[in-house]
């Protein structure tokens, strides 16, 4: 019955969005104020029913009800609780169920908080983002159908995929589309600023958090999904660029551009028809990302629907929305004067700078992820672009926008000179150089990227550091004016330098792994091996019986000259439900590097096992700068600049953000 | 640069920076293109013909029934087969958690000597998941049977 009544709300979700995304759209051209009023009701209604759907399909999981298709595939009673709720997104239907819930929760927020947006735009945005929750809507009802009920109902449910049963792929999905949805709302806004032909500071005063949120999600959904990558596929590695891997990187590539460019609409009136173009792009990526995914066009880990139907819609659906707006675009792109002219060398110069080489890394992933398809399209052969192809290109792209990095927030608005911002960053430089040699020092010029990465890594962390310090006069002036103008320091700038001293620290991490070591061989129970200056004793492997799996559980004494550091013990599982075996590496993990073993095949009767080790460097210096950029993208939303309504009318002089 | 460039100037500037990143790219993704595409190979599209010894490539098909074996030294020996033709395979490391015999697989190295030399294996995590290139590699073979991916999603 609830079920059933899940269905039901659905359709009623789509009513809901039907009425929200046509009246208050005819009202705000006709000016009626008693259609655009509707929106409100409507965004509640419409959020009000999915969660009831959303809801009543996290009921049918967490009672195990199998009589539902999506859960007698994806569930089983033997499940821990997490993960009968987390199977809710661990499959096409429940995730798409989420994309339109958090879909819907962004509009409806717009609706709530939205009162001191003009009314009639407030009214578009809102109808906006119920025609993009129609084509959602559609797709669910049409070809994904959660509520699908199977007879006669299994006695136990086929479990979800073990490698989704894992706490850090519990909270990748929703993350990640808190990242993928939070950019529609750029885009709606983008959208009916150019119905309205309108973009200003205050337009972009709102798009700013809204963007900032949904980039600080996606960036943790990626993380998470890169960090579970590490962790469980027993790689070693954590980037791979896989489809879709790629199909999250576009788009935050895209928004980090977007973020970039809103400032100089913000602060200075101009790029406004760039911004707006790009947030149509970040969302469209996000749009072609969902759709890599869930068509199974992409050899994948993710790719698990496969049912041609569903990709024609989801393709059908991208083509609507990035090619109507991109018309839209086309049509009334044009109108939006830019008001602050500045030249070449100026902080407008440096975002531009970071925004077309930003867009060119997306053009160059995008290329490369579709290429495949379009030489199998057009019956050219079968072929796979690699890591190889993504270094080659990426890599030469990031170089130039990093050192720039640390120039750009040095440089005045509309006119600066190079030569003085260069001067006070000489220290930086000599650093990053001594970083540099150092590192070749060290770690021998056999992967001179690794001393590369650290070079970047150390400028723009000290570049970073050089400019906050400036800004609060350390060491300049006074401590009592320091602490002061650190006080009045906008949270907006601090997390600029967060972010960036975020990046800084991730990139020493991707640089660490330029010297990581891998070893495989076969070890017998009392034999020794060493890996990143550990000796690793093996000490045999055992059976053990986990709720709903058996392992083959290995064990490693971990010696440093002699002396015992710790037991580490890899599994190898195998569920039972549905026979498949899992990697569980095992990981000690500290800021130099971690040591990372992997148990494979037994091999002979006398209990030797394969066994894979890695000393991947630096590798937690890669999620500590995550959580960093996250954080200064936390920061940076909680300016009050952002909550206090209506801006005021724009202030040139005082635009020193 | 005090008194700053005349419109007409600034807006050159902007287009040959953009023009200049934008040329840098193309660049390098065609350059990389052309050195590091890696083509995919049926068993049958190598007994045909043969692909030179630098080349690295992608074999996939199904591993042969009983043709895996494990000489010691973590190094692992197969044979990957559309039914048609079969393709020896030496690996060294540890085979991805759904390598099975008759399961299907990608091993991406390179061919030399009559054995393929894998550097990868990969198979696909999810039991009734077989790779977009192996499907098609058999359905040119007519070893394709959908029934069976069927009947294991029905359960």
């Amino acid at each position: 019955m609830i079920a059933e009544a899940g269905h039901f709300a659905l359709v009623l979700a789509l009513a809901a969005a039907l009425v929200q995304a046509g009246l208050p759209m005819l009202g705000a051209g006709r000016n009626n104020a008693t259609l655009m009023a509707l929106a409100k009701p409507a965004a509640a209604a419409q959020t009000f029913l999915v969660s009831f759907a959303f809801g009543a399909l996290t009921y049918a999981f967490v009672v195990s009800d199998f009589s539902l298709a999506v859960v007698a595939q994806n569930s089983n009673t033997a499940m821990p609780m997490l993960y009968k709720v987390s199977g809710v997104w661990g499959n096409h239907e429940g995730s798409m169920l989420l994309w339109v819930l958090i879909l819907a929760v962004f509009g409806f927020a717009v609706a709530l908080f939205g009162g001191n947006l003009p009314p009639a735009f407030r009214a578009r945005v809102l109808s906006i983002q119920a025609m993009v929750s129609i084509g959602f809507y559609l797709f669910l009802l049409l070809t994904s159908n959660p509520f699908a009920r199977i007879y006669p109902p299994p006695l136990d449910g086929r479990d979800l995929n073990p490698l989704l049963q894992d706490p850090g792929l519990a909270f990748h999905p929703p993350m990640l589309y808190l990242g993928y949805v939070g950019f529609s709302m750029a885009f709606s806004f983008a959208i009916a600023a150019l119905i309205e032909g309108r973009v200003d500071a205050a337009w972009a005063r709102w798009v700013r958090p809204w963007t900032l949120a949904a980039w600080a999600f996606l960036t943790g959904g990626i993380a998470l999904g890169s960090w579970w990558a590490y962790y469980e596929l027993g790689w070693g590695g954590w980037w791979y660029w896989d489809p879709v891997e790629n199909a999250s990187f576009m788009p935050w590539l895209a928004g980090t551009a977007l973020l970039h460019s809103a400032v100089v609409v913000e602060k200075r009136d101009a790029l406004k028809g760039w911004t707006v173009f790009l947030a149509i792009v970040t969302f469209s990526l996000s749009l072609l990302g969902t759709f890599l995914v869930r068509s199974g066009v992409l050899t994948s880990v993710h790719a698990f629907a496969t049912d041609p139907k569903r990709g024609v819609f989801i393709l059908l659906l991208l083509v609507i929305v990035t090619g109507g707006s991109l018309a839209l675009f086309a049509a009334r792109g044009g109108k939006l004067a830019d008001g602050g002219l500045f030249q070449p060398v100026s902080r407008e110069g440096a975002l531009l700078l970071n925004n077309l080489i930003m867009a060119a890394a997306a053009g160059a992933v995008l290329l490369g992820t579709l290429y495949p398809l379009f030489v199998d399209a057009v019956g050219a052969g079968k072929i796979s672009v690699g890591p190889p192809f993504f270094n080659a290109v990426f890599i030469p792209l990031m170089v130039p926008m990093i050192v720039a990095m640390a120039a750009g927030p040095l440089l005045g608005w509309k006119r600066a000179d190079l030569w003085p911002a260069l001067q006070r960053l000489w220290g930086a430089a000599a650093i990053a150089v001594a970083v540099g040699v150092l590192a070749l020092w060290l770690m021998g010029t056999k992967e001179p990227l690794g001393a590369l990465g650290m070079t970047l890594a150390a400028w723009l962390s000290i570049g970073t550091a050089v400019e906050w310090s400036e800004r609060i006069k350390l060491f300049r002036a006074p401590l009592p004016e320091t602490l002061d103008r650190l006080r009045r320091l906008p949270r907006a700038s601090l997390g600029m330098t967060l972010a960036h001293l975020g990046l800084a620290l991730a990139i020493a991490g991707m640089a660490g792994s330029a010297w990581k070591t891998e070893t495989v061989r076969t070890m017998n129970p009392g034999e020794t091996a060493t890996a990143g200056g550990f000796e690793i004793v093996f000490q045999g492997a055992e059976e053990t019986q986990g709720p709903n799996y058996t392992a083959v559980r290995g064990r490693f004494a971990l010696k440093r000259q002699g002396r015992d550091i710790a037991v580490m013990t890899p599994e190898k599982r195998t569920y039972s439900v549905q026979g498949m075996p899992t990697t569980e590496a095992a990981i000690r993990s500290n800021l130099l590097g971690d040591l990372y073993i992997v148990i494979g095949d037994r091999e002979g009767d006398k209990g030797a096992y394969t066994v894979r080790l890695y000393y991947n460097p630096l590798v937690a210096w890669m999620w500590l700068g995550t959580l960093v950029m996250i954080a200064g993208g936390a920061l940076s939303m909680s300016d009050r600049r952002y909550r206090v309504g209506v801006p005021r009318a724009r202030r040139p002089a005082t635009a020193k953000g | 640069m005090k008194s700053g460039l005349k419109p007409k100037h600034r807006r050159l500037v902007f287009v040959v920076v953009a023009m200049l990143i934008l040329a840098a790219a193309a660049g390098l993704i065609l350059s990389a293109l052309k050195e590091n595409i890696v083509f995919f190979y049926s068993p049958s599209d190598i007994a045909a013909k043969p692909p030179t010894a630098e080349r690295r490539i992608r074999v996939g098909g199904l591993v042969e029934a009983d043709s895996v074996e494990k000489p010691g030294g973590g190094v692992v020996r197969f044979r990957i087969t559309d039914t048609a033709a079969s393709v020896p395979v030496v690996f060294r490391g540890i085979l991805p958690d759904l390598f099975r015999e008759g399961q299907g697989v990608i091993a991406e190295g390179k061919f030399a000597d009559g054995v393929f030399a894998a550097s990868e294996v990969l198979a696909k995590h999810d039991e009734t998941y077989m790779p977009r290139e192996v499907v098609d590699a058999l359905k040119k073979t007519g070893q394709w049977k959908p029934d069976e991916k069927a009947k294991g999603s029905a359960k």
